[in-house]
């Protein structure tokens, strides 16, 4: 009883064999092989997605043309990987602007609490009362139809989502008694803050991070449906998709493609990140 | 009772002073919970200390003030001399070193996220240089002892381990700073009986070893009793009586504390039940708007009219027994300050 011997002796917790399971896994095949696609997108051998009328318009699926052409013969599935890059760029910029943004200050408001916590906080709620996505139109209307500007807005709509996630997190962790005992022992606030609460909020997260990439990669397909993404030529998922609608009358399977993409790359985002939340989720209490 | 006051306390060569300690919350616009009110003690190096109470009286919130993690409203903290309320950044957390705190639940106490060496070994990396090898050997001593097995151990994460076990890495990594004081805040409430036994004794154990001083937070008077040399009584953030402990177990003289001794339950079932009017009825009132005069006269079974308005000072009614009750069950001696129990005889209306 006094001593804890190596393995399940008795007194000790047997390790719990928790697995990520195969759908995680292939949720993150589709996910790398979007990715690599996105990167490497020019070295694949595709033709040019923006080579209107290179090929015979309407085509269905052929050796030429894995997923066949549109209406002014594009390529689809060169559209499709090409468009990814848009749609990737966007999903993870401005996740990572909120993040770094909306994380950091969620942290600091969390463990210090006190007015400033009272300040952030209004701060963060005057955000979330604006619709988000009224706010991204209104700022890509104004500063221009480019990548980084779209970027920023949507970064701008996640920052207080995950302020608030992170902070409400930090708070929960700030009064436990790990805390208070770091405190006793003399650690500094910013030690605490790194050592002791980071690790805790990191886990849950990473599982809201992957979903909340998901969820910007379909704003800007909502924004590019409705025009105001990158402006054509570039490819993008929701361009696409509405090219492929208005032309439903000639060719009645195109918008299923770039909507199969988007579909399974926010599924899997969803999916992952719920694998995560679970895997590292530590049982904390079991008297 | 439930008084105030400072006849009770040793005076010069105490190791921790606490005097007029007042810690209150803002509880909504114009209400504040008076948590703790006036309330003094202090403790003699290698004394233990038993503060006890109700849930709700201040006990914690007394001993969390203590260390600063609860910045006191009012009232001096002196711990070797020096002041800590005032103290701030480097100069507190250096201070802290000297006072180490245990909590109650030792699942919250540990970072789930970090190995149990690692968690043992924050203080060193907290304060120390030394090297690698040195800093291990170190977290090995102490892991050995608090009676856990390093190599088994070290790499676990607190979820893989009993209460009990917690309990002892919490001991430990308090232990790594070289405390001279240790405030145990209800160390073993959480834990099953027979572990609680092993625990009080570890603590007995480090406390010879590595010469503590001890505030030991607890409900429970049978806890208390075992490990204490002497014991504070508190009641809804008030002191009631200071004693040390063979003499207010066997002459209690505060009526709560007499209530409290009652209702530990007696195992001999040849000894009579306690008379049920001795025992404490009722709730403890509401620390956001306490009772006038002696807070305790709400559940008072002799209180008087004088106990509505006048709040009793602390006095000694035995050679180191002190008690802050308009009416104790042992008579005061004359020498203690506060006019004797007679004097307030008189009805009072109000």
């Amino acid at each position: 009883m006094m001593l804890i011997r190596r393995g399940r002796g008795s007194g000790v917790a047997a390790p719990s064999g928790k697995k990520l399971g195969w759908s995680f896994w292939l949720c993150i095949g589709w996910l790398t092989v979007v990715i690599l696609g996105a990167i490497f997108a020019n070295l694949l051998p595709l033709p040019d997605p923006t080579a209107a009328l290179g090929a015979p318009q309407n085509l269905g699926p052929s050796i030429h043309h894995l997923l066949g052409t549109d209406k002014i013969g594009q390529d689809v599935l060169s559209q499709i990987v090409f468009g990814s890059r848009v749609s990737l760029a966007v999903g993870f910029g401005a996740t990572a602007i909120g993040l770094v943004i909306g994380g950091g200050l969620g942290l600091v408001s969390g463990f210090v609490g006190g007015w400033i916590d009272a300040f952030l906080n209004s701060v963060s709620l005057i955000f979330l009362s604006f619709p988000g996505i009224i706010l991204a139109i209104a700022l890509v209307t104004f500063a221009g139809h480019k990548l980084g500007v779209i970027v920023v807005a949507l970064g701008i709509v996640a920052t207080p989502l995950v302020f608030r996630l992170v902070r409400t997190s930090a708070q929960s962790f700030a009064q436990r008694e790990f805390v208070a005992a770091a405190r006793a022992l003399g650690a500094s606030g910013i030690r605490i803050v790194f050592r002791e609460i980071l690790p805790n909020v990191a886990t849950t997260l990473v599982a809201y991070l992957f979903m909340a990439v998901g969820i910007m990669i379909f704003v800007e397909a909502a924004l590019s449906f409705i025009g105001v993404s990158v402006p054509p030529p570039t490819p993008t998922w929701g361009v696409s998709i509405d090219q492929a609608v208005s032309d439903l009358q000639s060719n009645s399977i195109l918008w299923i493609w770039p909507s199969l993409a988007l579909f399974f790359t926010i599924l899997s985002l969803n999916v992952a990140g719920d694998a995560i939340r679970k895997f590292f989720g530590v049982k904390e209490s079991f008297l | 009772m439930a008084g105030s006051g400072t006849a009770h306390l040793i005076g010069a060569g105490a190791l921790l002073t606490v005097e007029h300690l007042v810690v209150e919350f803002p509880a909504g616009p114009g209400r504040r919970v008076k948590a703790v009110s006036d309330v003094s003690f202090d403790v003699a190096p290698g004394e233990t200390l038993g503060l006890v109470g109700e849930s709700g009286c201040g006990k914690s919130t007394t001993g969390r003030a203590v260390i600063q993690l609860i910045r006191p409203t009012s009232g001096s903290v002196r711990f070797q001399g020096k002041e800590l309320t005032g103290l701030r950044g480097k100069k507190l957390r250096e201070v802290r070193r000297g006072i180490q705190m245990i909590f109650q639940d030792p699942i919250s106490s540990l970072n789930p996220r970090r190995q149990v060496r690692e968690i043992v070994a924050e203080p060193l990396a907290i304060w120390s240089d030394e090297g690698g090898e040195e800093r291990q050997r170190k977290v090995r001593e102490i892991f050995d002892a608090v009676g856990l097995d390093y190599e088994g151990a070290g790499s676990r994460r607190p979820h893989e381990f009993s209460g009990g076990q917690c309990q002892r890495i919490s001991i430990a990594r308090a232990l790594m700073v070289n405390p001279q004081l240790l405030i145990c805040d209800e160390p073993v409430s959480a834990l099953d009986v027979s572990v609680q036994a092993q625990i009080l004794n570890l603590l007995r154990d480090m406390k010879s070893r590595f010469r503590l001083t001890m505030i030991f937070i607890a409900h429970d008077l049978a806890v208390v009793k075992n490990i204490s040399d002497r014991v504070a009584v508190m009641y809804l953030g008030k002191m009631c009586e200071v004693s040390p402990v063979e003499e207010l177990y066997m002459r209690p003289a505060h009526p709560y504390t007499a209530a409290l001794l009652a209702s530990i339950p007696e195992p001999d079932p040849n000894v009579p039940p306690v008379a049920t009017e001795n025992l404490l009825g009722g709730e403890l009132p509401s620390p956001i708007d306490p009772p006038s005069g002696c807070r305790f006269r709400t559940r008072c079974p002799i209180a008087q009219d004088v106990c509505a308005v006048h709040e009793p000072e602390i006095r000694q009614v035995s050679d180191g027994h002190f008690v802050a009750c308009h009416f104790p069950r042992i008579s005061p001696m004359t020498i203690g300050r506060g006019a004797p129990a007679a004097t307030w005889a008189s009805p009072v209306t109000g």
